[in-house]
């Protein structure tokens, strides 16, 4: 079990680097998608003897994460008319090089963070820690709003993917809040860029920029 | 009994989405504040480990810090909901259904905050008030309240998130040490000398500039001047107020776990540093600043500076940060709903067309006026109290450079402050300024006129129940030594 | 490891008959995808055939160094074909360090087809010039990354050792940092060799041309030596690919040859594969494709060095 997540999060990894360099919104859509049904996926090989709890959790974070969230931001993408590209404002080779500067300082960092005996050689917390620097980037460096939320969401994938070394230990609250949070939080942000698109007829936050000093 | 303390609001929330008459909706405001203050009150007089402070197998508790907390904010927030009814009378062209809903639904969340005894709960909780209040902001739904709000989420989201993979990182703190996997504060206050200090300051790291966006310091207030600028006075004031309590609380919170951890010394510093870069922040954007409710929102930022600054220096200075805490919310309130009354009369809120508020708007104005000189830090209102005795403990520390840059920022933003403030009160209103509905009447003026007085109540006289009140909560994250 | 001098003839052998035929798999491969018969197999070398058959122009514009192009392009690939090991354990031509010397052979045949273009004087050469130099130079970090995985886990640095038959244990233990470099070689053999998705080899407009239109001057024997050299160059490739997913070959030159014939047209096959499902980049895209190629190749070695 533990030889296969090694791989798994290399994928994530991978998933990181796509939603850096396509230009296409629709793929990076596909790419946060596919990273969420990865991190439920993932749940199951990190604590293998997982109750029923753990897998009702799986499968919920499945649905939402990889289908319910891309459906509603494609969705809000259609009534608002928005463009397909991606138009970052640093380009994407940049983006590559920056999100590959931050993957290697995470690793360099997880090295000085003792690891439990069963986690040792896992690549979970520099993926995490990857994964959290990828939101981060496509969150600053885009211009569109729907970019920003999938930054947001690829920020909120990187902390789930700590979260996943304290699936059993961590009570079950505490993710459903969070993970309920989640879905509100882009739920209202869905809305907003409808509004957005509304009062600008365009959802680059370019036009955003009234306010100010 | 503690549930209560939570349902209640959450049941009015419900209550004052459901009810249909537009006109009636806003009275539900003030009353319901004032039962839950009553409630809450019944409750402060209780001992620490009264059964019914506590609640859901320790995840709630209200100890010192917390009652502190849990009082003033349903204080502000008893006396804010006074002047909704005036403030909507004068907006009824929208639909208040959201607004009046959302007002519980925050004072519910923000109720549970600072009774959670547990991170994660805690953490459910701040996100809620973020998300809750999100649409008050946009109420006038304008496009520049739409590019605040948009701002407020985003940026605030972030925030919560680098929050919750700080929790996260001192849950595996525990894990790791083979301590139980428990998020409950005083698990975590009494097991973390045995945490890896590599984690705990990483989690603390984390959790502070997760909560400190929350609460508006530098360099992560940038939502701050857009969301105070745009939302209503009432939400501003709230935001401010109680929002930014709470939020400390939380910060004062993680703060103990890592001060009962090894050495503590690198977040204190850490401290000094964000709250004196807060202000000089501050003080660099409110000079010139022409609008009035963004000048308030960067004195926000300057006085969350100050509020982590005194936790920073420790001490008595601890105990002066808390006092502060509860003279900056009720001043900002007075400010905020102040200067509504003064967009409202004028029907702008840019130093161009704002001038001479003290003929036009003699109360607001005044009102205003003393706000100001409250919040600059003037005898003999509150806020001179909390910052002398800030100042005062940071050169018993022998902190001089801290103090020295603490009374230089305070004297900047007086100046900076004062010119804005002065020429919207002073002089007369320019002729082209249109002729608004705005009246000065016991429903817009009354409640500034309550906090102000509060204010200068507690300038002068500290009731002992507050004083013993505000010392225990201090103690609570006492520096080793 | 039976006898070498039998081997290495049949080595030279396949090298020089076989490549021609890849060209016809992939074009099979491609036909069939789209539902038509297709040309024949063999019709690469019907075309070599009539192409020596013809006569040559020259432009009077050019130099010695356009006929030298076609000319460089065939010998660099051979020799490199030579160095690299197919199904047996030893290459004809193997020592220390000749990985280095295979990627720039093959680099020595890219510069003489680009001068060969730019002594044209057309802009349209000059322009396939250019971009079949940026790209390639994108991707060499990708070959090398991927080398030095090998390098670091045979611990010595002839690529018949390398790719040798103690390569399939390693798959095991180090079998992601092994498939990355796989991926990223493949999109390495991709681009060197202008097929999709980074160039199409059935274009006709110069314009989106990349290889294509380097050689677009060059007739008669001279383009048929380009069109040999360029499916040399792919061999060398494919049985670079063809090594790394099956070291095993090197263990029994009986069944390895068959084996390593197969997978040669194995590779073909997912090339025409590859072909027929993509479609081809838009020009800005190639170099973040490259440069995503390189990466992961160094986070195949990142994941080694670990």
């Amino acid at each position: 079990m533990g030889q296969l997540l090694d791989p798994l999060l290399i994928i994530g990894l991978a998933l990181n680097f796509v939603a850096l360099g396509v230009s296409r919104i629709r793929g990076v859509i596909n790419a946060v998608a596919a990273q969420g049904m990865l991190l439920g996926i993932l749940a199951l090989f990190v604590h293998p003897g997982v109750r029923l709890r753990g897998i009702l959790l799986v499968g919920v974070m499945i649905l939402i994460k990889g289908f319910v969230i891309p459906k509603l931001l494609i969705h809000a993408m259609r009534e608002a008319d928005v463009q397909h590209e991606v138009n970052p404002a640093i380009s994407p080779i940049t983006s590559l090089l920056l999100g590959a500067m931050g993957t290697g300082l995470a690793l360099v960092y997880s090295y000085t963070l003792p690891l439990a005996e069963e986690h040792q050689h896992l690549l979970l917390v520099p993926a995490s820690l990857a994964t959290c620097w990828t939101g981060f980037l496509v969150l600053t460096t885009r211009k569109k709003a729907i970019m920003q939320v999938l930054g947001y969401l690829i920020l909120e994938n990187g902390v789930f993917l700590f979260g996943l070394l304290l699936l059993e230990a961590m009570p079950f609250l505490v993710e459903v809040g969070a993970l309920l949070d989640l879905f509100t939080g882009v739920f209202i942000m869905a809305i907003i860029v409808h509004h957005i698109s509304r009062e600008f007829a365009s959802t680059s936050t370019e036009h955003l920029s009234e306010l100010r000093d | 009994m503690v549930y209560l303390l939570v349902l209640f609001p959450l049941l009015m929330a419900v209550l004052t989405y459901a009810l249909p008459s537009e006109r009636l909706r806003p009275w539900l405001l003030p009353a319901g504040a004032l039962v839950h203050l009553i409630l809450v009150g019944s409750i402060l007089n209780q001992a620490e480990n009264a059964p019914s402070v506590s609640g859901l197998g320790g995840w709630l508790l209200l100890d010192p810090l917390g009652k502190l907390v849990l009082g003033f904010l349903c204080l502000l927030f008893a006396l804010c909901s006074l002047s909704v009814p005036g403030y909507l009378a004068q907006h009824k062209e929208r639909s208040n259904r959201v607004f009046c809903a959302n007002l519980f639904l925050i004072q519910a969340m923000m109720t549970l905050v600072t009774m959670s005894y547990h991170l994660g709960l805690m953490w459910v909780a701040m996100e809620a008030t973020t998300l809750a209040s999100a649409p008050l902001i946009y109420f006038n739904q304008s496009a520049r309240s739409l590019e605040a709000t948009w701002k407020y989420l985003l940026i605030g989201s972030v925030g919560i998130a680098l929050a919750l993979l700080g929790s996260f990182f001192l849950a595996y703190a525990m894990l790791k040490a083979g301590r139980g996997s428990t998020l409950r504060f005083d698990e975590l206050i009494r097991e973390a000398p045995y945490l890896s200090s590599a984690w705990l300051k990483s989690a603390f790291i984390l959790l502070f500039i997760g909560y400190g966006t929350k609460i508006g310091l530098a360099p992560m207030h940038t939502w701050k001047p857009d969301a105070y600028g745009e939302a209503p006075g009432v939400v501003g004031a709230i935001l401010a107020g109680s929002v930014t309590s709470c939020a400390f609380l939380a910060i004062l919170r993680v703060y103990q776990i890592c001060n009962a951890g090894t050495d503590a010394s690198f977040a204190r510093e850490f401290m000094v540093f964000i709250g004196l870069f807060s202000m000089a922040i501050a003080a660099v954007f409110m000079a010139q600043q022409r609008d009035i409710k963004r000048l308030l929102a960067y004195s926000s930022v300057e006085h969350m500076g100050i509020l982590i600054l005194g936790v920073g220096i420790g001490g008595l200075a601890a105990y002066g940060s808390l006092l502060h805490m509860i003279n900056n919310g009720l001043t900002k309130g007075a400010l905020f709903l102040s200067a509504e009354n003064i967009q409202n009369s004028y029907g702008s809120k840019l130093t161009g067309q704002v001038r001479g508020a003290l003929r036009r708007v003699p109360i607001s104005g005044v009102l205003f006026l003393a706000g100001f000189l409250a919040i600059t830090g003037s005898p003999p209102f509150g806020p001179f109290i909390s910052e002398f005795t800030i100042a005062k403990a940071a050169a018993n520390e022998g902190q001089f450079w801290a103090c020295g840059l603490f009374l230089l920022a305070l004297a900047a933003v007086f100046v900076g402050m004062g010119a804005t403030v002065l020429s919207v009160v002073q002089g007369e209103p320019p002729a082209e300024t249109p002729a608004t509905p705005y009246r000065e009447r016991v429903g817009t003026c009354g409640p500034i006129l309550l906090v102000m007085s509060l204010v200068l109540l507690l300038g002068l006289f500290i009731p002992s129940p507050l004083e013993s009140l505000l010392r225990e909560a201090a103690a609570s994250f006492e520096v080793k030594r | 490891m039976g006898r070498p001098m039998v081997w290495n003839t049949f080595h030279l052998v396949v090298t020089f008959v076989l490549p021609p035929l890849l060209l016809g798999v992939i074009n099979r491969t491609k036909a069939v995808f789209a539902g038509r018969v297709g040309p024949p197999l063999l019709q690469p070398y019907y075309d070599l055939i009539k192409l020596f058959q013809k006569g040559s122009i020259f432009s009077t514009t050019t130099s010695w160094v356009f006929w030298a192009g076609p000319i460089a392009g065939l010998v660099t690939a051979s020799i490199a074909a030579l160095m690299v090991p197919m199904g047996h354990a030893l290459a004809p031509i193997s020592f220390d360090g000749d990985l280095i010397v295979v990627v720039y052979l093959l680099g020595l045949g890219r510069f003489f087809t680009a001068a060969a273009a730019l002594d044209t004087g057309s802009p349209f050469e000059g322009m396939g010039a250019v971009r079949e130099l940026s790209f390639s130079c994108l991707a060499e970090p990708a070959i090398f990354l991927g080398m030095l995985v090998l390098a670091k886990l045979s611990g010595s640095t002839q690529l018949s050792t390398m790719l040798g038959a103690s390569l399939g244990g390693h798959w095991g233990t180090a079998g992601t940092s092994l498939a990355m470099v796989l991926l990223s070689w493949f999109l390495v053999l991709l681009v060197e060799n202008s097929r999709i998705p980074f160039d199409d080899p059935n274009t006709h407009l110069e314009l989106t041309m990349i290889h294509e239109v380097m050689v677009l001057d060059h007739s008669g024997p001279a383009f048929g030596l380009i069109l040999y050299g360029a499916s040399l160059k792919l061999f060398v490739f494919a049985s670079l690919l063809v090594r790394l997913v099956c070291p095993w070959v090197a263990l029994n030159s009986w069944l390895g040859w068959p084996a390593f014939l197969v997978g040669s047209v194995a590779v073909a096959v997912v090339i025409g594969v590859v072909e027929s499902v993509m479609a081809r980049l838009r020009m800005p895209q190639v170099p973040v494709l490259l440069v995503a190629a390189s990466l992961l190749s160094g986070f195949g070695l990142i994941l080694l060095v670990r």
